[in-house]
């Protein structure tokens, strides 16, 4: 998340002096994403540039200045808040790379080393639920935030059940097709019946 | 103390060509007040497992400990009464009596044990009650939601005496936010109440309610999860930010 359009959801609320926009941007955000909040003074003087906010000319350049949204502003907000972030281009997800080399690294078993990534995110999945159970912490943003991690982790171990099972049943499939293949071989060494090799005798 | 221990169980159904290992050499331990999950892929033997803890099933092999009494010295009346009296089980689709309110569906196991039927309504109202289910007493399952109906079958679990709950794929049927409210209920009831349960599910998001988390394959532990760390370390330290 930008810390541009988290000022302007903030302002969307009312108008909003410096040192509160950074405190609440910081309870909103600071918890779960690593946010630079140095970096929000700065914003609005960019914000207040373009004309997405302005401010009351009061309390200097300092933390008592207060600050409004635009309409231009608002106009933004909205664009930003509808705009799906790029997924089209899958990420380079580096445990989709561990478990496709592990199927070609002969001393490596790939069932092992998906076992070590699955019992390793149920263990953070563990952790993230720890804060559910807890009121202190439990406030709907965090609720929602925690809910999207634990999706994101249960996402990737679904991937790892279906990519195990897809493996098992490939090797099995492969180990059927090697056991027909030597019953085929089996056929074609085997003796003629007696009344073939008399008729390539005669023949 | 344990009040499970699974040691080295193994089960096999039918013979010779046909023989099916559904659990091979299970070693497994639920301690008082634990609320242990075990994962695993259909036909990793889970509702296998599950059914020998309950003494539903006898193993072929290996020995089921309840609070610490071996369940195969047991006689068949003993094994029963402590069936009825320590073990609590939740299905998947509730079994919920659709001809009982839910209090008599969870008074009903108090009074074929021979409670009064007095005195086991007034323990299914109170755990009805802790359950946050009061209002919903005189209701029958046909007037309750997914949701509703597996809370009590949970409370039909818990009420009385009962130390032990074992429930297999308990909110299967159930969208996300009941699913996490059956969950935190069975973790209540371990953390508030002292019960221990042993929850099979193929959900990593149910799974991480529990304390531990074991994984079963091919009828076999093949790993568990270590003591999860609190989740300060998740968020950002304040001197960092």
């Amino acid at each position: 998340m930008s810390v541009r359009h988290a000022m302007l959801a903030l302002l969307s609320e009312g108008p909003k002096y410096g040192l509160q926009l950074r405190e609440e941007f910081e309870a909103r955000t600071g918890e779960v994403w690593p946010l630079n909040v140095g970096q929000v003074y700065t914003t609005l003087q960019r914000l207040e540039r373009d004309g997405l906010v302005e401010s009351d000319g009061t309390g200097g350049e300092g933390p008592q200045k207060g600050f409004r949204i635009t309409a231009d502003g608002e106009r933004e907000l909205a664009r930003w808040l509808r705009t799906p972030p790029d997924l089209s281009s899958p990420p380079r997800d580096e445990l989709v790379m561990k478990v496709l080399v592990a199927l070609h690294v002969p001393s490596a078993d790939v069932h092992a080393v998906i076992q070590a990534h699955r019992r390793y995110l149920v263990e953070l999945m563990q952790q993230w639920t720890r804060i559910k159970e807890d009121d202190a912490w439990s406030d709907l943003n965090m609720l929602l935030a925690v809910d999207a991690e634990l999706f994101r982790l249960d996402s990737v171990i679904r991937w790892l059940d279906a990519a195990e099972a897809r493996i098992k049943r490939a090797a099995a499939d492969a180990t059927a097709a090697r056991a027909e293949q030597a019953g085929r071989r089996e056929q074609t060494r085997a003796p003629l019946p007696r009344h073939r090799r008399e008729a390539r005798i005669r023949g | 103390m344990s009040m499970l221990e699974l040691g080295r169980v193994s089960k096999s159904y039918g013979q010779g060509g046909a023989e099916v290992h559904a659990l091979r050499d299970v070693s497994l331990t639920a301690d008082e007040g634990a609320m242990v999950a075990v994962m695993g892929p259909s036909g990793s033997g889970k509702s296998t497992l599950l059914s020998i803890a309950g003494t539903l099933e006898e193993p072929t092999s290996g020995e089921v400990l309840i609070g610490g009494q071996p369940v195969g010295d047991l006689s068949r009346g003993a094994k029963a009464r402590l069936r009825r009296r320590v073990i609590g089980y939740v299905f998947q689709d509730f079994n919920l009596l659709p001809g009982l309110t839910a209090a008599e569906n969870v008074s009903l196991p108090l009074e074929l044990d021979g409670v009064s039927g007095r005195k086991a309504r007034v323990a299914a109202l109170t755990t009805l009650d802790a359950l946050g289910l009061s209002g919903r007493a005189s209701h029958y399952p046909d007037q309750m939601s997914g949701g509703e109906r597996q809370r009590v079958a949970i409370a039909r679990a818990m009420v009385g005496e009962r130390r032990l709950l074992l429930a297999d794929e308990p909110s299967g049927a159930l969208d996300s936010v009941n699913s996490e409210a059956v969950m935190r209920l069975v973790h209540d009831a371990c953390k508030n109440a002292g019960m221990t349960a042993v929850v099979v599910t193929h959900d990593a998001q149910l799974a991480s309610w529990a304390d531990r988390v074991v994984f079963l394959r091919d009828g076999r532990v093949t790993d568990q999860t270590a003591p999860a760390p609190g989740p300060e370390s998740l968020l950002i330290p304040e001197q960092n930010r």
